[in-house]
Order: C-alpha cells, then sequence, then structure tokens
C-alpha cells in the first residue's frame, strides 16, 4: 500500500513508457519561474484597466461623476453601466441563469461590486483614477444572514428581476423519497439530529483573476488571454454576450497559477476589459488585486444545514436534510442546468440506507455572489461534510465506534452496481476493504488506547473519521449540460510521420500535471514514448471544444477522450500495418508499440514505422486515407465514483484550545492510477486545503455587509507548519465503465478531510466537555467557546 | 497587484543625514526601515506618505547586537533574523528568541527591524512586550542631540511612540542584571500570523526570591500592556506556580482586550492569564538553571 519505487521508469530504460511515477513535464518550466502566466504577457499598446467597487453592500446609485478621473493625466476612459448599456452589455448571464450586473447602475448589492472600470496608461494611472471618481450612494439595509433574507421584512435585494418579490434564488429542490423516509424515521431505534453550517471560504488560487483582450477593429477578431477552467465555454459565452462571432474569438489560457473553481465563472472584470478593448481598439489589462479576488470573485460553500440520521438494529437506516443555500447578491453557483443543488443529493453516503429526503432552498444576500465548486463535484463537499458529521452523531448517541458503525452500514460490494434512494448509479466499491487499510495505517486500536491514557492525563486527544463517495466526471449528455451545452470532451490525436505525437485536448490544466498525465495515456494505449507526446491545451483555436477542468472531471471524461483516441488511432494502425505486413489485420497481435503477426512474432511493425508508412508514397489499406491521426468527442456513460477513508489524528491545547492535526492518514480508492505520484500529489494539495477549511479559513460579514476578510492577514490558509506528514494508502477498483478504469481523484481530499477533522476535534472535546458539534473553522477561539458550552456558529 | 499612491523616495547616507531630511519635509516624511509594516498599509492605501526617507543602507550605524557598559545595546536596524541567531541575547534574554521563532516569517524576518516593530508601535507586536518586560530603554536622536527613555514613557498610545515626527530611533538598551531569567510565549492562529495574545516576563532571582520582575503583554490592549500590579506581587516573593497563577490571574483583569476575528474578550483574557503563566514558569525555570 505504501508508496514504492518500484514503477519508478529508470532513467535506464530504453522506453519509459505509460502509466508509473513519471516526473511531470511542466514542472522544468516551473521551478525555473519560466511559466506564462497572465501578467507576464505584454501586447504592443496595451492598455491597463482597474475596477472601483461598492465600499456598501446594499445602497443606491444616485450619482456618478467621473470627469475629474477622466482629467487625470493617463487615463484613456472611464466607463460606467450607462456607457455598458449602449453596447448592451451592462448586464451579462449567470453560469446558472440568472444575470449579474457588470457595472451596477441601479444599486450595488453587495460590498466590492463593479461600479466603474478606468482604462489608462499605467496600472498605477488606473488605480489612483479610481480615487478621483466621485459616486454618490443612498445607503440601504442590508442582509448577510441567509435565515434573515428569508423574513417577510428583509430588503429584496433583486428588484432588478422582474416578479421577484422576495429573496429566494431557486424554489425548494427536493431529491429522494420523503414519505418512505418518514417510514425510516418511524420505525428507527435512535435518531439524531444537527443544526450545521459550511462556512463560507474561498478557493483563493495564488494568481488572480484577469484578463489581456486584444479586440482588433480591422478584422473583428477578438484574442482574449485568460486564465481559466473552461476556455470553449467561455468562448461560446463572449459570443452570446458580446455578440460577436464565436469563429472570431480566441482564448489562449496560458499557464495558470491556480483555479480550483474560482476559474470557471466569467466575471464582470472581463467583460469591462474586452469592452475597454472595443471601445479603445488596443488591448487591455485588467487584472484583480488579492482583496478584489477575496471580496468578489467566486466564493465556495456558505449552506446552512440541519441534518437528521437514523439508525435500527445497529445500522444507519435514514437521512432527512433540510438545506440553506446562501448564494450572494447574484446566482452564479456552478452546476449542471439539472441540478440546481449541485449534486449535494448524494449525501446518502457510502451507505446502504433504506430511505432518504433532501431539500435545498437558496436565497439572495448582500454578499459576493458564487457558489462555485471549490475542489469539489458541484456540493459534494457540502454533502459529505453533512453526512459524515451526521454518522459520528449517530455513533455518540449510540455509543458505537465510529468505524463500526459504518462497516456495519456500507453498501456491500456485491451489491454494486448500487442505485442510491437519491437516484445514483454507484459503479463499483468494497468499503470495508478501504477502511480497513485505513484503520491498519493508522494503528486505530493503539490510537484508541493511546487516547485513553492521555485523557486519564488530562489531555485532549481526538480521532476522527470520515468515509466519502464522490460523483465525479460530469457527465453524460443525456443528463447534464451547463448552458445547454452537453458536458462532453473532445480529443485530436495526431501521429507524425517521424512517429512524434500531439494530443490536443479541452481539458485545461491550472497544475494538475495534464501534460505529463495525458502523454501517458497515449503512451500507454500507443507505445510510445510521453516526452515525444505533446499535449496541447488551452487555445481554443487549436482543440476541439469540451467543458474544461472542475469537478474532477479531466481524467473521467477528457483522459477516457484521449483514450479512446488513441485506441482509434492504434486500431488505423492495425489496418495500415496488416496492409505492410501483407497480412489480414485479424492475423495481428498488439505488444505495447507494435503489431506483430500472431504465428510470427518476429515479424511486426513499431508504431513508429507504421506512422512513416502512413505519410509515405506506399500504398494505404483500400479505401483508406493517408496519415495516422483520429478525432473523437467522448460522452460518459455514468460519472464515476472515488472514495476513501480517511482518518485524523489531533491534539487539542486544554488551556488554549490550539487544535494541531498530528497524524492524517488518507486511504484512497479512485481507480487505476495513471501516474500515482501525480495523484499523490493532488492528495497532498487537497488535505492542505481540508486543513485550511477545517481549521482557519472562512469569510465573514459584519451586520452592515463589511467583508472582514480580504486579505492573506484575515483569510487564513494553511502553512507547512499546519500540515502533517501525510500518510497515504490506496486500493484499486477500477472504474467499470471508464476505458482506463480511472476515477477522479483532485478534489477528493477536499471533499473528505474537513469532516474528519471535525470529528477529531469532538472526540476531542465530548467525554471531557460535553461537545456535540463545533462549526468550522476550529480556530482557537471557536473551539475554546465549545469547550465552555457555548459553541457558536461562525457569521 | 496592489498599489500604492504616488510618493517621493530618497536614501539616507547618515543617520544626521536622515534626520536632516525629517526636519526638511517637516512631517510629510516617513522613515522606511525593513517595510514590512509601512509598505503593506502603503500599498491598502491605509497610509500615504509623501515622501519616503531609507534608512537600509545605514547598517554600519544602526546595525548591531553589543554588550557595552553593563548594557545589551541592539541597533534599530537591526533584523529579526539577526536577533533571532544572536548568542549574547540567547545568554541573557533567551526570550528574544523565543519571540522571534514566531514573528511573522522568514521572509518578514530577513527584512523586518527591531526599530520599525517599535515604532509602528502596533499593540499585537511581539518586541513591545519584550523589550518592556526586560526594562529596555530606548534612544530617540533628533537635531538637538539625543534622549533615552523607559518602555513605559515609549508607548503613547494606539501607533503612536515617544518618537517625534522629526526623529529617529537608534538603539535599544537592555540592563544587565545577574540572576535574569526571561521568556515569551504567544497563541496565533496559524504560524506566522499575529498575537492573539502573547506574555513577556522576564525575572531576577537572587537567593531563593525574585528581586524584580517585569511582565508584558501584547495584543489584549490599545497598546501594548506593562502588568505594573503583577510585577509588584512577584517582587519579593518566591517563586511558585501559586504565584505564578495569581500574577496569571492579575493578567486576565488587568488587559483590556477588544473582540475582532481572533477571538471574544472573554477568550482574550483567559489567554493573557494562560500566556502569562506559561511565560513566568519558564522564566524562573530559566533563572533558576542559570543559578544552579
Ligand atoms: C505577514 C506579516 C506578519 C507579521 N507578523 C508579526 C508578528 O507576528 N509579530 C510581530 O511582532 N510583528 C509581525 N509583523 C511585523 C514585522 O515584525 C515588521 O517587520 C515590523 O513590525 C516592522 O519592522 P520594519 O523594519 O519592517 O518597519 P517599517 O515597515 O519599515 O516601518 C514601520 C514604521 O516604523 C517607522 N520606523 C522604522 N524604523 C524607524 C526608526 N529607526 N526610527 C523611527 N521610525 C522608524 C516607519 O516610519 C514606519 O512608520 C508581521 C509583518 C508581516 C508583513
Amino acid at each position: 500500500m505504501a508508496v514504492t519505487e518500484e514503477n519508478l521508469p529508470s532513467p535506464r530504460q530504453e522506453r519509459p513508457i505509460g502509466f508509473g511515477r513519471l516526473k511531470r513535464k511542466e514542472d522544468a518550466r516551473f521551478i525555473r519561474g519560466q511559466g506564462t502566466y497572465l501578467d507576464d504577457i505584454r501586447l504592443p499598446g496595451m492598455l491597463h484597466g482597474a475596477l472601483l467597487r461598492s465600499p456598501y453592500a446594499h445602497a443606491r446609485i444616485v450619482s456618478i461623476d467621473t470627469s475629474e478621473a477622466l482629467a487625470l493625466p493617463g487615463v484613456a476612459a472611464v466607463v460606467t453601466a450607462k456607457d455598458l448599456e449602449t453596447l448592451g452589455l451592462a448586464w451579462m448571464p449567470t453560469i446558472s441563469y440568472d444575470t449579474q450586473a457588470v457595472l451596477a447602475g441601479d444599486k450595488v448589492r453587495f460590498q466590492g461590486q463593479e461600479v466603474a472600470f478606468v482604462i489608462a496608461e499605467t496600472e498605477y494611472i488606473a488605480r489612483d483614477a479610481l480615487g478621483l471618481i466621485d459616486v454618490e450612494y443612498e445607503p440601504l439595509d442590508a442582509v448577510v444572514d441567509a435565515r434573515r433574507a428569508l423574513h417577510e421584512d428583509a430588503p429584496l435585494i433583486r428588484d432588478d428581476k422582474e416578479g421577484q418579490v422576495d429573496n429566494v434564488a431557486s424554489p425548494t429542490w427536493e431529491a429522494g423519497d420523503q414519505e418512505a423516509t418518514d417510514r425510516a424515521f418511524a420505525e428507527a431505534d435512535v435518531v439524531v439530529s444537527r443544526d450545521m453550517i459550511y462556512p463560507r471560504c474561498h478557493p483563493a488560487p495564488l494568481e488572480t483573476c484577469g484578463m489581456i483582450a486584444d479586440f482588433n477593429p480591422e478584422t473583428g477578431q477578438l484574442d482574449i488571454y485568460n486564465g481559466n477552467q473552461a476556455p470553449n465555454v467561455h468562448r461560446t459565452v463572449y459570443a452570446h454576450v458580446a455578440g460577436l462571432a464565436e469563429h472570431m474569438i480566441r482564448i489562449r489560457c496560458n499557464d495558470i497559477g491556480g483555479g480550483f473553481g474560482n476559474k470557471v465563472p466569467v466575471y464582470p472584470g472581463y467583460v469591462c476589459a474586452i469592452a475597454g478593448s472595443i471601445v479603445a481598439g488596443v488591448p487591455v489589462k485588467w487584472i484583480e488585486d488579492r482583496t478584489e479576488n477575496l471580496v468578489s470573485t467566486g466564493f465556495a460553500r456558505d449552506y446552512i444545514m440541519r441534518g437528521e440520521m437514523c439508525a435500527k438494529d445497529g445500522r444507519i437506516t435514514g437521512l432527512r436534510v433540510d438545506v440553506i443555500a446562501d448564494h450572494g447578491a447574484f446566482d452564479s453557483t456552478a452546476q449542471p442546468t439539472k441540478f440546481p443543488a449541485g449534486f449535494f443529493h448524494i449525501c446518502c453516503g457510502s451507505y446502504d440506507l433504506q430511505a432518504a429526503h433532501v431539500k435545498v432552498k437558496a436565497v439572495y444576500t448582500n454578499k459576493a455572489p458564487g457558489g462555485v465548486a471549490y475542489r469539489c463535484s458541484f456540493r459534494i463537499t457540502e454533502a459529505v461534510y453533512l453526512v459524515e458529521r451526521m454518522v459520528n452523531a449517530l455513533a455518540l448517541e449510540m455509543g458505537a465506534d465510529q468505524i463500526d458503525l459504518r462497516m456495519r452500514s456500507f453498501i456491500a460490494p456485491e451489491q454494486f452496481p448500487y442505485e442510491t434512494t437519491t437516484g445514483w448509479t454507484f459503479d463499483s466499491g468494497n468499503y470495508a476493504e478501504t477502511m480497513k487499510v485505513a484503520m491498519e495505517i493508522a494503528g486505530y486500536d493503539d490510537l484508541l488506547r493511546e487516547q485513553a491514557d492521555k485523557r486519564e492525563r488530562g489531555e485532549l486527544m481526538g480521532i476522527g473519521v470520515s468515509f466519502f463517495t464522490e460523483g465525479v466526471g460530469a457527465g453524460p449528455r443525456k443528463h447534464m449540460d451547463i448552458l445547454g451545452l452537453s458536458m462532453n470532451d473532445g480529443a485530436d490525436l495526431r501521429v507524425h510521420p517521424s512517429g512524434k505525437a500531439m494530443v490536443s485536448i479541452s481539458a485545461q490544466t491550472q497544475g494538475q500535471g495534464h501534460e505529463t498525465t495525458f502523454a501517458q495515456i497515449v503512451a500507454e494505449e500507443l507505445g510510445l514514448p510521453p516526452e515525444d507526446i505533446e499535449v496541447r491545451h488551452g487555445d481554443t483555436d487549436r482543440t476541439p471544444y469540451g467543458l474544461g477542468t472542475y469537478g474532477s472531471r479531466s481524467t473521467p471524461v477528457s483522459g477516457a477522450a484521449v483514450g479512446v483516441v488513441s485506441r482509434k488511432v492504434r486500431d488505423r494502425a492495425r489496418l495500415i500495418a496488416a496492409t505492410m505486413l501483407e497480412t489480414r489485420p485479424e492475423d495481428l497481435a498488439w505488444e505495447k508499440g507494435r503489431w506483430y503477426v500472431r504465428g510470427d512474432p518476429e515479424q511486426g511493425a513499431m508504431i513508429e514505422e507504421i506512422a512513416r508508412y502512413a505519410y509515405s508514397g506506399e500504398p494505404m489499406p483500400e479505401g483508406m486515407e493517408g496519415g495516422l491521426d483520429a478525432q473523437v468527442i467522448y460522452d460518459p456513460p455514468n460519472l464515476t465514483y472515488p472514495y476513501g477513508a480517511y482518518i485524523a489524528v489531533v491534539d487539542i491545547d486544554p488551556d488554549t484550545a490550539q487544535v494541531t492535526v498530528r497524524r492524517f492518514i488518507a486511504v484512497d480508492d479512485c481507480g487505476v492510477r495513471i501516474n500515482p505520484m501525480i495523484v499523490e500529489g493532488q492528495i497532498h494539495g487537497g488535505l492542505a486545503e481540508g486543513i485550511g477549511i477545517a481549521l482557519m479559513e472562512v469569510i465573514t460579514f459584519d451586520a452592515e455587509g463589511n467583508c472582514l476578510n480580504s486579505s492573506f492577514m484575515d483569510y487564513l490558509i494553511p502553512t507547512a507548519l499546519e500540515v502533517p506528514e501525510f500518510e497515504l494508502g490506496e486500493t484499486v477498483t477500477p472504474c467499470p465503465h471508464h476505458p482506463l478504469g480511472a476515477k477522479g481523484v483532485g478534489e477528493s481530499p477536499n471533499v473528505g478531510s474537513p469532516p474528519a477533522i471535525v470529528n477529531a476535534v469532538i472526540d476531542a472535546l465530548h467525554q471531557t466537555h460535553g461537545v456535540t458539534h463545533v462549526d468550522m473553522p476550529c480556530t482557537p477561539a471557536r473551539v475554546w467557546a465549545a469547550m465552555q458550552g457555548r459553541p457558536e456558529p461562525p457569521q | 497587484m496592489q498599489t500604492p499612491a504616488p510618493f517621493q523616495y530618497e536614501r539616507a547616507t547618515s543617520v544626521d543625514g536622515a534626520i536632516a531630511a525629517l526636519v526638511a519635509h517637516d512631517g510629510d516624511a516617513r522613515i522606511i526601515a525593513g517595510g514590512h509594516s509601512l509598505i503593506p498599509m502603503m500599498k491598502l492605501r491605509l497610509a500615504s506618505p509623501e515622501h519616503l526617507i531609507d534608512i537600509n543602507d545605514l547598517e554600519h550605524e544602526l546595525a548591531y547586537i553589543a554588550e557595552r557598559d553593563g548594557e545589551i545595546r541592539i541597533g534599530a536596524l537591526t533584523r529579526h533574523v539577526d536577533l533571532l541567531g544572536s548568542d549574547l541575547l540567547a545568554r541573557h534574554y533567551p526570550l528574544f528568541a523565543d519571540a522571534e521563532e514566531v514573528i511573522a516569517d522568514p521572509v518578514v524576518r530577513n527584512r523586518g527591524t527591531i526599530g520599525g516593530s517599535l515604532c509602528q508601535a502596533d499593540a499585537a507586536e511581539d518586541l513591545s512586550a519584550v523589550c518592556a518586560a526586560v526594562k529596555a530603554r530606548v534612544v530617540i536622536r533628533g537635531r538637538d542631540g539625543e534622549r533615552t527613555v523607559s518602555m513605559e514613557d515609549f508607548h503613547v498610545g494606539p501607533y503612536q511612540t515617544a518618537v517625534g515626527d522629526d526623529e529617529i530611533l537608534t538603539e535599544v538598551r537592555l540592563p544587565l542584571r545577574s540572576g535574569a531569567g526571561s521568556a515569551h510565549f504567544k497563541t496565533e492562529r496559524r504560524a506566522g500570523d499575529w498575537a492573539i495574545a502573547a506574555a513577556s516576563a522576564a525575572v531576577w532571582i537572587e537567593g531563593g526570591t525574585i528581586a524584580d520582575a517585569g511582565v508584558a503583554l501584547s495584543a489584549v490592549g490599545t497598546t501594548t500592556i506593562h502588568l505594573a500590579r503583577a510585577e509588584e506581587l512577584l517582587r519579593g516573593a518566591a517563586p511558585s506556580d501559586e504565584l505564578f497563577a495569581q500574577a496569571a490571574q492579575i493578567a486576565s483583569e488587568d488587559c483590556s482586550p477588544s473582540a475582532d476575528a481572533r477571538g471574544p474578550v472573554d477568550y482574550k483574557r483567559h489567554l493573557a492569564s494562560v500566556m502569562t503563566r506559561r511565560a513566568l514558569r519558564r522564566a524562573s525555570a530559566r533563572a533558576l538553571a542559570m543559578e544552579a
């Protein structure tokens, strides 16, 4: 289980081909500081933009006077909502079929909302000019608590929307069977309930959002440089928003300094940069600063949840969940059209439940919009947190061991494919086995003994468990789309005459290592060395259409596309090889990199030889064109369902209430691992984020709607000192329907770790302090308050 | 990118030259040392000085840690990293290293200075409490010469010190007395963050009793808190856990924290007491170990 070096391709190995631990191809440029990020790009004649943002969370705009700003030397233009109206760009659609103001004209609806856009010769001048714009506001009552937003006397936030009379962003959405759930609860031996909040946090990518828009008035061509997670979708959106022809728009992403869901949406700053370039006729660059990123771009979570769980005969039987989702001032949550609460209804977890019922209502508040899938497949993080906290609450109530209760309630291996009570079809799994591996690594029984000893001495130690199942790799076109676009991905593979290959994909790496992993997929399927395979991405002119990278969908969808396209090329190569070897295709057998004659293995053709032949003057098979390439669009038949067993061990200082995560054991089953080293890197990163979310990361507001976490001094992300040496393990249950047997993994650690840590904190404090729940983040002050018997939800 | 408002910049070549420049700009100029407090404030446009006078070339005049005339003298431009690594301080006042291990991060510590830290006079700043506990005196130089002030007189109010607009802090002086033991304890939300609460303690033990004591707190008031009542209690008493618990009780009573993202008032009072107790215990253990 432990990390082994055996599958590391040795440098002497002639052809280090296919799956295995391969160092990342992209790192050569990254570790030398030679990546190309947005701010590295400078175009001739480029101007710089800056956004004026609202100091108020809710206020009517009485007037905007831009004359003084315009008079500042170096300022080229100041754009307001009025100017955008003439271009038809004052409002834009969100990914959730809502509309969002590009620049506020009538009202500002959250602190940090975009009010005016300055274009100037330098970024410094642009920002100096912001202070010279005079906006008169008439402040209005602000609502920051989603529950208060539902009160009758709450101010109406979206008075721009016709027919909108309250702050409901989307009506109550339900999944599961209410009656069957009521029955399960009526028949149960034990019932527990908990109110919990998954607080608002932020993906906080180190590279903030920005764009260079370069509109050429002569040709009508719009060139965009913008690191985003779904370049093809963005192109379609811009065509729609700006009324430009889609084939005249080209988006290049280059290197991206982190996305984590934050770079899925289209932001007002992007539309301003485009409008600015159209108006100014020169390239316009706009890059937000850290504060702007934290206060205005896509936040994550902000779910207020009530869970009830019941058990009968020692097994978990039912779950009831009621959620108020805070979407902020504009609904730009990320999810497929048919699922307004994303995949939240996967909250029945890894258990064979009798019934479950889930209700989610979304509301508007005077807070920044978002609800992006921060390293998570559309609200699965919230779902897993809910169910894994509830299981522990139930175990407490029953006096059961947190692992025993899970073991007794798991879906059994022979039940797969398993239809959940809320409508998911889990593809494969052996949950108990994975849980056992985690217990072994942790030394679970020893930990329990250690904890008992420490309790005697007055020391506080907690052991927390979580077991998650995710549904990732959205998704089958019959079930899901975003803005009417099917969630499929294309792949285009060309093997050149010299045997070097290029594969173009629609997934968009932000650090996930696609240039390596996807080359390895082709290498595995064709037997070419990965270094001979170039992975092309991030340029809409040079890549096939597809929905991009988020929701752990790259390997499940785009990776499958690469596998399938490689096999297509291999099949073509077989036909060509048959002609080359003057035999029938059926008589050929494949070994990595070579088709050979079944009865005469000496007789064969290497893939490189076949490629050379395919482009040569030699005769091709009957009816076949020359060349060796193929193209596919992959439509996944189902999501993939990775899972994992996580165990956290925490120590709490009894006096200061500081929580230290001493050990973290993560056993992931993501099916076949293409590059185990990259998989482990993804798990390390996600666990670090999970520790941050559990212990320190939170976006809060005061009663007036001022955002209190607008810099990295106030929005804390963990450092190496808060993160233990991770102990990883694996089990491998190949995905039955994925061409490579792989499942997504990038998000699992972020999804699975917060509940393990919170469960551990409560485990440490339950016996001694009677603590039954603490909301995240478990900061020293909040844990101390819980120890005093008054846990408080974050505000 | 966060951008400061426009400003003028000059590099001083001597302390006297820097003072002359301050005088010439008549209140509109600011000294810049490590820049780790001033530049973030400028970028957030919380501060918009018209002139910056950079003293980083004055290491020959202002960067040193030396023993002279029964004192340890620390030049104002001495960086955190050098305070952390100083053997002289480790021998006499180990609380400096305690504090420096938990002040910010290596990047900040490589540039930030003791002079900048004290002059910033942020109530959450660690070195002010450290200097107060060891009863340091600071040297302030202006066009009319030098004066020396105690830490009590140095802290005038929130972000306000005895250093005038046209003066420079040049040196920090620590008394060298026998039987000294000292310690600094801090509770933070995360490594590199400012304190939720921190306590510095120094004791001078002679023949089994505490001859003198200094205790000061960070982050639990509008400025560094000097715990005079606790010092009085400790003076002349024999070190014991009960005594330190009483001093800790005073700490929780005599601080005046306000609620913020780091925690509510009662938690901070509680922490003030926990940190004080821990600091006194370790300070006393260190003093006794030296004595032994
Ligand atoms: C991320 C971060 C975390 C931090 N965490 C902590 C922490 O946990 N604990 C802590 O104590 N500190 C912390 N700090 C502050 C750090 O210690 C700073 O370096 C220090 O406060 C200021 O020192 P400086 O030399 O950088 O001062 P500067 O920023 O250069 O100056 C600060 C102020 O002092 C004035 N000044 C500087 N030198 C003199 C002088 N010789 N005479 C007169 N006036 C002068 C300047 O005009 C300015 O007003 C942190 C800083 C950062 C950026």
